[in-house]
C-alpha cells in the first residue's frame, strides 16, 4: 500500500529540499484576489494597492497525528488578515505548526503562483484542511503514475472546486488541466541524473539560477543549434562549471524542446496510458478554452525523483484510485475563466524557499536547493527580484509551443513540467496557481483565499498576471503556465481518486457554494517526492 | 449561583439562536466557535474584531471611491466590496455578506446610487452585528463570572 511515508526518495540523489525523509511537502494557500482585484491570466491589475507586506505561514505537518504527510509546509497568502488568522488557528488545529514570515511579496506571489496546486472555497472548514494534503498526494501519484505508469505528473490540484453544477447551478465548469510530462524526457533525465556510474564527479546541480544562466547564454548565441557547449559556458561565465556539464545539460534541454513540440500535438493524455511514453499533452481545447488566446503556461515539473519513487513503490492503489479520478472530476470548463489552480509547479519547494525569506527559517533539511525554473510569465513582470525567477527558456519555448496545451484527462490544465528538466532529484510539481482568466462572475473564477495579510505590491501584482501573449520567438520569454485549466471538483464527486475516500461533503459546505467567487488556493509545491 | 448560571445560560443560548434566526450570523460563525478552544479562549472576539475593523477599512476606500464625483472608479469600490464579502463569510457575518452580493452588482453596473445605497446600508449592518455580538459576548462573560460555562449552542 502506497502511503506518503513510504514513497522513497530518488535513487542516489540526496534529496536536499527534502527532507531526509519525507519530509517536504510545501502547499501555499493564496487568495486569488490580492488587493481586491482579481489575478488572472492577461489581468493588468487595475488597483495600485498600498499593501506592504505579506505574511506567510510554514507549516509544517506531521504526519503522525494521522493529518498530513510530515513536511507539509503551507504557504499562506492573502490580504485579508481575518481570514488569515481563522485559517491560521484551523491549521493549528491539523497540527500544523504555523510561522508566521513577512515575505517579500512579489517573491512569494510568485512562490504562490508557482506552487498552486488547488484551491479551496472559502469559507474553509476544518475538514477540508485536514485532508488537503492527501489531495496533493493523489495529484503527486497521478503524476507519477502518468509518466510511463508510474510517474507523477505534477498535477496539482487538489482542491478544485469549481463544480458548477454543484456549486453554482450550473455554471461553467471548470476543470483542472493536469500536466502533461514529457515522459521520454524526464526518463531519461531522471536517468541522467540518477544514475551513479554516469558521473562520478560532483554533481551539478541546475538551479533556477543556473539554468536561467544557461538559458540567457543559448538565447545570445541566438539558436541552439548554433550553441555549442564551449560558448555557452564561456558566456555563462560561471566559474565551477566545466564543459562537459553544460553539455550534457544542452542535451537535455534540446530533448526537452524536441519533446515539448512533440508534445505538443499529442491530444489526450489518457490517464491510463500507462506506458505511454508519447503521452501527449491534453486536449487543446481544454486550455484554450479557458484561457484568454494566447496564453499557456507550461511549468514542467521535474519528476525525477518522483520517477525514482513511483517505481520504487507500488503507486498501483493509488494509481488507480487516481486514475478513476483524474479527470472525471474536472470538466473542461466551458467558456473561459475559471480560476485556476496551477498544478505542477516546476517550481520546487526549495527554489521557492529562495524566493521567500524563508530562507532564513531553520530549516535543517534544507541545504541550498536547486530551483526549479519558475513561470517565465514571471519574467515579465517587473519584478523586484525577477531576476532570480526568470523563467528558463525551456518553458518559455513551451510556451510556444503549447498553447492549448495539455489536457488533463479533465480538462485541462497545460503544465509541462519543466522542473524535470532542471532538477534532477527534487523535482516538485509545484501546483500553480494561475488564474485562468476568469470570464465572467459565473465563473467560478474568484478564488479568494483570504490568509494571512498579504502585501501586495504592484509589482507583485504583476505575477499574477500570466501574460496572454507569449513571448514568442524568443526562448527566455516567459513561460505561460497554463494552469487554469478548470477546477476541478473533488468534493460532490466523489472522487476515488482520493487516496482516503473522503466524503465529498466534507470538502464543501453546500451552502458555500453559493458563492463561485470565494476559493482559498492552495499550492503544493512541492511533489511528493520527498516523502519516504 | 446555580440559578443565576442557569438562567443566564439560557439567555445567551436564546439571544444566539436568535441571532442565528434573524439571519445575523450563519453557519461559519458556528464553525469558528468550534476553533475556540482553551489554547485560544478568545479566538472568536479576535477575529470578530480583525473583521469589524476590516469593515472600517473596507467602507472607508468605497466611501472615498464613491465620493469621487463623476470620476467614480466603481471597480475599485467593487474591489474592496469583494474583500468585504470574501471577510464577511469568513466570520459568518451573514447580513454583511448578503448586503456585499447585492453592492457588488450595483457596482458592476456601475449603479452611483445604488452603490451608495449599499454602502450605507452595509454600514448599519456591521454595526449592529458588532453591539449584538458584544452583547453576545457580555452575556458569556457573565455566565464564567457566575461560576458557569458558556453552553455550546446547537443552532438548527
Amino acid at each position: 500500500e502506497l502511503t506518503p511515508n513510504k514513497i522513497p526518495s530518488p535513487k542516489g540523489e540526496s534529496n536536499q529540499r527534502e527532507n531526509a525523509r519525507g519530509k517536504r511537502l510545501t502547499c501555499a494557500a493564496s487568495d486569488r484576489y490580492l488587493n481586491g482585484a482579481k489575478y488572472s491570466e492577461g489581468n493588468t491589475h487595475p488597483h495600485k494597492h498600498t499593501y506592504t507586506t505579506f505574511s506567510l505561514f510554514l507549516l509544517p505537518a506531521n504526519m503522525e497525528k494521522g493529518f498530513s504527510p510530515v513536511g507539509l509546509r503551507v504557504l499562506v497568502v492573502d490580504d485579508d488578515p481575518t481570514w488569515l488568522k481563522i485559517l491560521e488557528k484551523m491549521l493549528k488545529k491539523c497540527s500544523y505548526e504555523v510561522m508566521s514570515v513577512d515575505g517579500e511579496t512579489s517573491r512569494v506571489m510568485k512562490g504562490v503562483q508557482h506552487g498552486a496546486c488547488d484551491y479551496l472555497l472559502k469559507p474553509i472548514r476544518m475538514k477540508e484542511l485536514k485532508i488537503i494534503w492527501q489531495h496533493v498526494l493523489r495529484k503527486k501519484l497521478q503524476e507519477v503514475r502518468d509518466i510511463e505508469g508510474c510517474y507523477y505528473e505534477g498535477g496539482s490540484d487538489w482542491i478544485t472546486r469549481n463544480d458548477e453544477a454543484h456549486f453554482f447551478g450550473g455554471g461553467e465548469d471548470v476543470s483542472f488541466g493536469k500536466k502533461r510530462k514529457d515522459f521520454d524526457f524526464e526518463k531519461k533525465l531522471l536517468q541522467d541524473e540518477s544514475d551513479p556510474s554516469s558521473s562520478k564527479k560532483a554533481r551539478v546541480v541546475w538551479s533556477f539560477e543556473l539554468h536561467q544562466k544557461f538559458v540567457n547564454a543559448v538565447n545570445q548565441i541566438g539558436c541552439d543549434h548554433k550553441a555549442g557547449p564551449k560558448k555557452i559556458l564561456d558566456l555563462m561565465n560561471v566559474p565551477w562549471l566545466t564543459r562537459e556539464n553544460v553539455a550534457s545539460h544542452l542535451q537535455k534541454y534540446r530533448l526537452y524542446l524536441s519533446r515539448l513540440e512533440k508534445g505538443k500535438e499529442l491530444k489526450c493524455y489518457s490517464s491510463s496510458g500507462a506506458k505511454n511514453m508519447d503521452s501527449s499533452p491534453k486536449d487543446a481545447e481544454l486550455n484554450s478554452g479557458h484561457q484568454s488566446p494566447g496564453k499557456s503556461n507550461y511549468v514542467f515539473s521535474g519528476g525525477n525523483s518522483l520517477i525514482h519513487k513511483a517505481t520504487e513503490t507500488d503507486p498501483k492503489p493509488l494509481a488507480s484510485a487516481s486514475v478513476s479520478d483524474p479527470n472525471s472530476d474536472v470538466h473542461m470548463p466551458p467558456k473561459a475563466k475559471k480560476t485556476r489552480i496551477g498544478f505542477d509547479p516546476p517550481l520546487s519547494s526549495s527554489a521557492f524557499d529562495s524566493l521567500l525569506p524563508w530562507n532564513d527559517v531553520p530549516d535543517p533539511l534544507e541545504s541550498k536547493p536547486p530551483i526549479l525554473y519558475e513561470n517565465s510569465f514571471l519574467q515579465q513582470q517587473p519584478l523586484p527580484t525577477q531576476s532570480s525567477y526568470v523563467a528558463t527558456s525551456a518553458p518559455s519555448l513551451m510556451e510556444e509551443e503549447m498553447k492549448p496545451p495539455y489536457e488533463t484527462t479533465a480538462g485541462g490544465g497545460t503544465c509541462v513540467n519543466a522542473d524535470e528538466f532542471l532538477m534532477p532529484q527534487d523535482k516538485i510539481p509545484a501546483v500553480t496557481l494561475q488564474d485562468l482568466d476568469l470570464s465572467a462572475p459565473s465563473a467560478i473564477s474568484s478564488m479568494k483565499l483570504q490568509e494571512f495579510t498579504s502585501n501586495v505590491t504592484s509589482n507583485t501584482q504583476s505575477i499574477w498576471e500570466l501574460p496572454e501573449s507569449h513571448h514568442s520567438g524568443s526562448l527566455d520569454t516567459d513561460l505561460d503556465l497554463s494552469w487554469l485549466q478548470g477546477e476541478r471538483f473533488l468534493a460532490n464527486i466523489s472522487s476515488p481518486s482520493l487516496i482516503y475516500e473522503l466524503p465529498p461533503h466534507l470538502w464543501f459546505g453546500n451552502e458555500r457554494l453559493s458563492d463561485p467567487e470565494e476559493y482559498t488556493l492552495m499550492v503544493d509545491q512541492e511533489r511528493f517526492c520527498g516523502y519516504t | 449561583m446555580d440559578a443565576l448560571v442557569a438562567q443566564l445560560q439560557m439567555q445567551f443560548r436564546d439571544y444566539t439562536i436568535s441571532l442565528y434566526q434573524q439571519g445575523f450570523l450563519d453557519d461559519q460563525f458556528t464553525e469558528l466557535k468550534k476553533l475556540q478552544d482553551d489554547a485560544s479562549p478568545d479566538f472568536v472576539a479576535e477575529v470578530l474584531s480583525l473583521f469589524f475593523e476590516d469593515c472600517v477599512k473596507l467602507i472607508g476606500n468605497m466611501a472615498r471611491a464613491l465620493d469621487q464625483k463623476g470620476t467614480v472608479d466603481f471597480n475599485q469600490v467593487g474591489a474592496s466590496v469583494h474583500q468585504l464579502k470574501g471577510s464577511s463569510s469568513s466570520v459568518g457575518a451573514k447580513r454583511v455578506k448578503g448586503l456585499c452580493v447585492s453592492f457588488k452588482e450595483f457596482c458592476e453596473a456601475k449603479n452611483y446610487e445604488g452603490c451608495v445605497r449599499c454602502l450605507q446600508q452595509v454600514d448599519i449592518e456591521y454595526k449592529t452585528l458588532q453591539t449584538k455580538l458584544q452583547d453576545m459576548f457580555n452575556l458569556e462573560k457573565q455566565i464564567i463570572e457566575a461560576g458557569g460555562r458558556v453552553p455550546q449552542v446547537d443552532i438548527n
